[in-house]
């Protein structure tokens, strides 16, 4: 591969991911949401002392759930309300403004605490319960239960 | 002869209004059912968490959940409810109401006007409560903040506005008995079913309802739709639990993770900020009891759209 089509290759891959996000919300949505998950179950563990500590990986899920709140607010668009799993509560489209601020306090809390979280276990532990009360405060009116 | 039926028939419709006012007489408790009391605070304040007070009586969007001023609006098939002000303001809250008022609120569902409250308010759940929890919990309720703000009137249809019909529901689906200890069973276990089926009140959002609002008693723990009908609350037997452990319903309570490290949603963000100041006892009984609960299958949710 030349050093020219390097550039070539990003932009494919960066339009195809958009067009994936354009195409299919609900999907992206759902892949974005399970791998917070995914996410929250790494420093969990640690926390629980199920896992040693490990400052990388923590920095890793910030990267990640400040990457899903920079998405989210364009991955609930009208023609989105339905397939999937479908946990997204109707309520999303009746409030959208303060969905939409729910959002982005979760994106403030994740910029907020990720610093503190890398530092050490114990900031760890006082750390992430902020960032999932930002969570809870969004799932609280705008998640359905499972099924 | 048919003035006389027609006398005999007005006649059995007076006794039967008469039958039914009788009936729906507002039940109080009285001052002088109440012993001496000294009030332990702290207890207070571990019932003000298990009941979930400020989960419908805290002001909306209000950080500070000891400021129940009310108004948070609760969408019903009946219409709306508006849950009070409970806060210690003399006028406007509960601050001028006797220890027998509030008992009589919270046991018989009766205001100190002497009107039925809707069991939109879980009176069904705390008759159960015993007196001494209810008064140290009155004795904390007294000590927050004091807001002001009359309340807001409830928004429900024809006929469910009168009130006196309440005492109707009351004569059906309310028993007035405080809780019953099993005594086969350990003390954890019925530290657990006191919290869960008193103060905790679990069963009323995890349960289905009849067409007249009362919990289904064979369904009871199995789960229905929420009260606006968006969403569903799960079934918390063993039928849909069987998988869990009594740690992971502890967890739950404690921190609002799931055992997927997934984390609770809808009504349960609060129920689970609320369980997170109980003590680790009074939490790992509430999950013995809940993990004894026999499994049954409930109702089908409808398929998604």
């Amino acid at each position: 591969m030349n050093i020219r089509t390097i550039p070539t290759v990003l932009l494919v891959v960066l339009g195809v991911s958009v067009a994936a996000a354009q195409s299919d919300p609900v999907k992206t949505r759902e892949d974005l949401m399970k791998a917070n998950n995914n996410n929250a179950k790494v420093v969990v563990q640690m926390m629980k002392g199920q896992k040693p500590f490990d400052a990388k990986a923590v920095e890793a899920a910030f990267a990640q759930w400040a990457d899903t709140a920079k998405q989210l607010p364009n991955l609930f668009p009208d023609n989105a309300k339905t397939g999937g799993d479908n946990r997204a509560s109707p309520k999303i489209w009746e409030n959208k403004a303060d969905f939409n601020a729910k959002i982005a306090a979760f994106a403030k809390s994740v910029a907020d605490n990720r610093d503190k979280a890398v530092a050490s276990l114990d900031d760890l532990k006082v750390a992430i319960p902020v960032v999932g009360e930002a969570c809870d405060n969004c799932h609280k009116l705008y998640r359905l239960s499972r099924r | 002869m048919i003035r006389n039926l027609i006398l005999l028939a007005v006649v059995a419709v007076m006794l039967a209004l008469g039958a039914f006012w009788v009936l729906t007489i507002p039940q109080t408790v009285t001052d002088d059912a109440l012993q001496p009391h000294k009030a332990n605070i702290a207890n207070g304040k571990a019932l003000f968490y298990i009941g979930g007070c400020a989960s419908c009586h805290a002001t909306p969007g209000e950080k500070d959940r000891t400021k129940l001023g009310g108004g948070l609006a609760l969408k019903s098939p009946f219409g709306t409810f508006y849950p009070p002000n409970i806060s210690s303001d003399p006028n406007d809250g509960i601050g001028g109401w006797s220890e027998a008022q509030f008992i009589t609120a919270m046991t018989k569902g009766t205001s100190p006007k002497g009107e039925h409250l809707y069991p939109a308010f879980p009176y069904t759940s705390y008759q159960r409560i015993s007196y001494r929890d209810l008064r140290d919990l009155f004795a904390f309720l007294k000590r927050l903040p004091a807001i002001q703000g009359p309340r807001r009137e409830h928004e429900l249809a024809f006929p469910f506005n009168i009130r006196r019909l309440i005492g109707g529901w009351k004569f059906l689906f309310l028993d007035g008995l405080p809780f019953q200890p099993d005594p086969s069973k350990p003390d954890d276990w019925n530290r657990g079913a006191y919290l869960v089926n008193g103060p905790g009140h679990c069963a009323e959002c995890h349960s289905p309802r009849n067409f007249l609002g009362a919990i289904i008693s064979e369904l009871r723990f199995t789960g229905g739709p929420t009260p606006d009908g968006v969403d569903w609350v799960p079934n918390i037997t063993e039928f849909k639990l069987k998988d869990w452990k009594e740690a992971d319903i502890a967890e739950v309570l404690k921190t609002g993770t799931l055992p997927d490290f997934d984390r609770v949603g809808g009504a349960m963000v609060e129920v689970a900020r609320n369980t997170a100041q109980l003590t680790d006892d009074d939490r790992a009984a509430i999950a013995t009891y809940i993990k004894l609960l026999p499994p049954v299958e409930g109702l089908t949710r409808p398929k998604k759209k």
